[in-house]
């Protein structure tokens, strides 16, 4: 059977969900084997075995950490000439996309990007996209060389898959590009105790309507109770009352969680594109002619500030 | 020595409007208003940003697309970019990001630079790895996803703020940069800048013009096939409640249905 090569994000050796997702995928093209860089890389080994990992390719060096991008091209480049795998599976994280990309140029192959879906085809993996603000599906694959997919979050379900993921060192010579980015600080994020936006099951987000920054408090409160990851609008960003990092849209992430709760949010197509493929969307907006209210299962037309604290409540009550 | 600065810049359907495919698989270009995708806007503030502090530099904003994607060229124009080069060539229809990479590359290499910037993503294609490509095959660093850059003595330095870290970076020029929508709103045009964008410089360069066979571009010669594309079936009307003094309790009733709590 063909060996998938699935690019493996890692933090010091715990693997990130997403990463799992892919070698669901994976074994429906074939037997997946991962590529671990750097800090960590050994100890992703039992968790990538337990999901269907044969094998697990590891290489760590000061480079991946203090240069960006450019070192885990050269480590992935090395791991495709090692294995000559049917497909390479990338993570659809901002890097990830970097990545993926750059190495398509090098072993001169097409590129899909940010697939929600993947299958086996006659003609190489068939990847789904989502287009135009979610409002298309496409069915795409790569047509020239050994196929280079991104994949989002959420793209399919973790699956116990218990395999050898036997450790094998991948040998890696850095090229003359990977030290011309450096790295010469970095803060981590801290940790607010809530799922990541992008594998969330539940988000809540809050927009314009929250009005104001110390409002948040009881958008994080109604997510609490349900174990949800905060989101916010652009227009909620771009005033200063919530992080970036939290941006759901076009431009910040783009979510697809089992429910989604718009608190306050108009849902304007800038929105629209990175929540519109959420299995179910409930809405609170004061506003009865809000187009978010076209999207949902259910919406409540009123006062996020009277509705969400009495969801809340409500929640509480009922989870005892 | 004068900043050489090569702004990327992409021609867009409306996000606003009702975009959809042709026939051929491609994006429609025809039944949708065009327009500079906005976030090519903040690649092009940052860039006149740089150059207001260097001592000297020249903005040339490139583009590949039809012939309508001139009107992103003078709005590029109009805000302070000094001259401007279109890439349009009738076998470039269908060109996939590998391809439109390669040409970016090609033009780029003509067209003499120091730095590159590159917004963060289109707002059609939206794959946002671009900037990248155009690092690899230029063999210069890539600087990418910046809040905040500037550029001092031939180094470029900036901010990336990632998922799970925020990262300065810094290298020297020449070099590839994207910026996000986070590195600063960008300028309106004034009247005067509108008027003296008309009497900038467009150049058109063809396929032959950066030595490019047809095959290795379009539709036919691209690195990926889309197969189908459909259009999402529109959400089925939900229940919407006025809230009456029980909506709170009465979205958490439809939750506990959904078995959410």
């Amino acid at each position: 059977m063909a060996e998938v090569l699935v690019y493996v994000d890692h933090v010091d050796g715990a693997v990130r969900k997403p990463t799992l997702e892919l070698l669901t995928l994976a074994r429906r093209i074939g037997e997946p084997v991962a590529v671990a860089l750097g800090s960590g890389a050994e100890n992703t080994a039992a968790a990538l075995a337990e999901h269907g990992a044969v094998k697990v390719l590891t290489h760590d060096a000061a480079e991946y950490a203090d240069y960006l991008v450019v070192p885990k091209v050269d480590a992935l480049q090395a791991a495709v000439e090692a294995v000559s795998p049917a497909a390479v599976l990338v993570p659809s994280s901002a890097e990830g996309k970097e990545i993926a990309a750059r190495l398509a140029v090098r072993i001169g192959s097409g590129i899909i990007t940010d697939a929600v879906d993947l299958e086996a085809g006659d003609e190489g993996p068939v990847a789904t996209q989502s287009a135009f603000a979610a409002s298309f599906t496409t069915k795409s694959r790569v047509s020239k060389g050994t196929p280079v997919i991104t994949v989002k979050p959420n793209s399919a379900a973790v699956e116990a898959a218990p395999a050898a993921g036997a450790v094998e060192a991948l040998s890696v010579s850095f090229s003359e590009q990977a030290t011309g980015t450096k790295v010469t600080a970095r803060t981590p994020r801290e940790s607010t105790g809530r799922p990541e936006l992008t594998e969330a099951a539940i988000v809540v987000s809050g927009g314009r309507g929250v009005n104001g920054a110390e409002n948040f408090s009881i958008i994080e409160a109604l997510a609490d109770s349900l174990g949800a990851a905060v989101g916010a609008s652009r227009a909620a960003v771009d005033a200063g009352w919530y992080p970036h990092t939290n941006q759901v849209g076009q431009t910040g992430k783009s979510v697809s969680p089992q429910l989604y709760i718009a608190s306050g949010i108009s849902g304007a197509i800038q929105h629209r594109a990175g929540m519109q493929t959420s299995k179910t969307i409930v809405a609170i907006n004061k506003d009865a002619e809000a187009p978010i209210f076209d999207l949902v299962d259910y919406g409540v037309v009123g006062d996020l500030f009277d509705v969400v604290p009495q969801l809340t409540e409500e929640i509480k009550t009922r989870k005892g | 020595m004068s900043l050489r600065i090569v702004v990327t810049v992409k021609y867009v359907p409306d996000a606003t409007g009702d975009r959809h495919f042709a026939d051929d698989l491609t994006v429609d270009r025809d039944d949708v208003d065009g327009l500079l995708s906005e976030l090519d806007e903040y690649a092009v503030e940052q860039a006149l940003q740089i150059a207001e502090d260097a001592d000297d530099a020249e903005i040339t904003v490139l583009t590949v697309g039809p012939e309508d994607a001139k009107d992103a060229l003078r709005k590029a124009l109009s805000m302070g970019a000094d001259k401007a080069i279109h890439v349009e060539d009738d076998d470039l229809h269908g060109t996939d990001v590998i391809g439109t990479s390669l040409v970016l590359a090609k033009a780029i290499e003509k067209a003499g630079y120091d730095l590159v910037i590159s917004g963060m993503a289109s707002t059609d294609g939206t794959a946002g790895v671009v900037p990248a490509l155009l690092a690899e095959r230029l063999g210069v660093p890539q600087v990418t996803l910046l809040s905040e850059v500037s550029v001092e003595d031939g180094v470029v330095k900036g901010r990336r703020d990632g998922d799970t870290a925020s990262e300065q970076l810094e290298a020297s020029l020449p070099a590839v940069v994207s910026v996000t929508d986070q590195s600063g709103e960008a300028r309106y045009p004034s009247f005067k800048g509108i008027m003296a964008a008309k009497k900038k410089p467009v150049e058109s360069w063809d396929l032959e013009d950066l030595e490019i066979e047809a095959d290795e571009v379009g539709l036919e010669g691209a690195w990926t096939k889309v197969d189908s594309a459909t259009e999402r079936p529109a959400r089925t009307a939900g229940t919407i409640v006025k809230d009456e003094g029980e909506g709170g309790k009465q979205l958490a009733e439809f939750l506990a249905g959904q078995k959410f709590i």
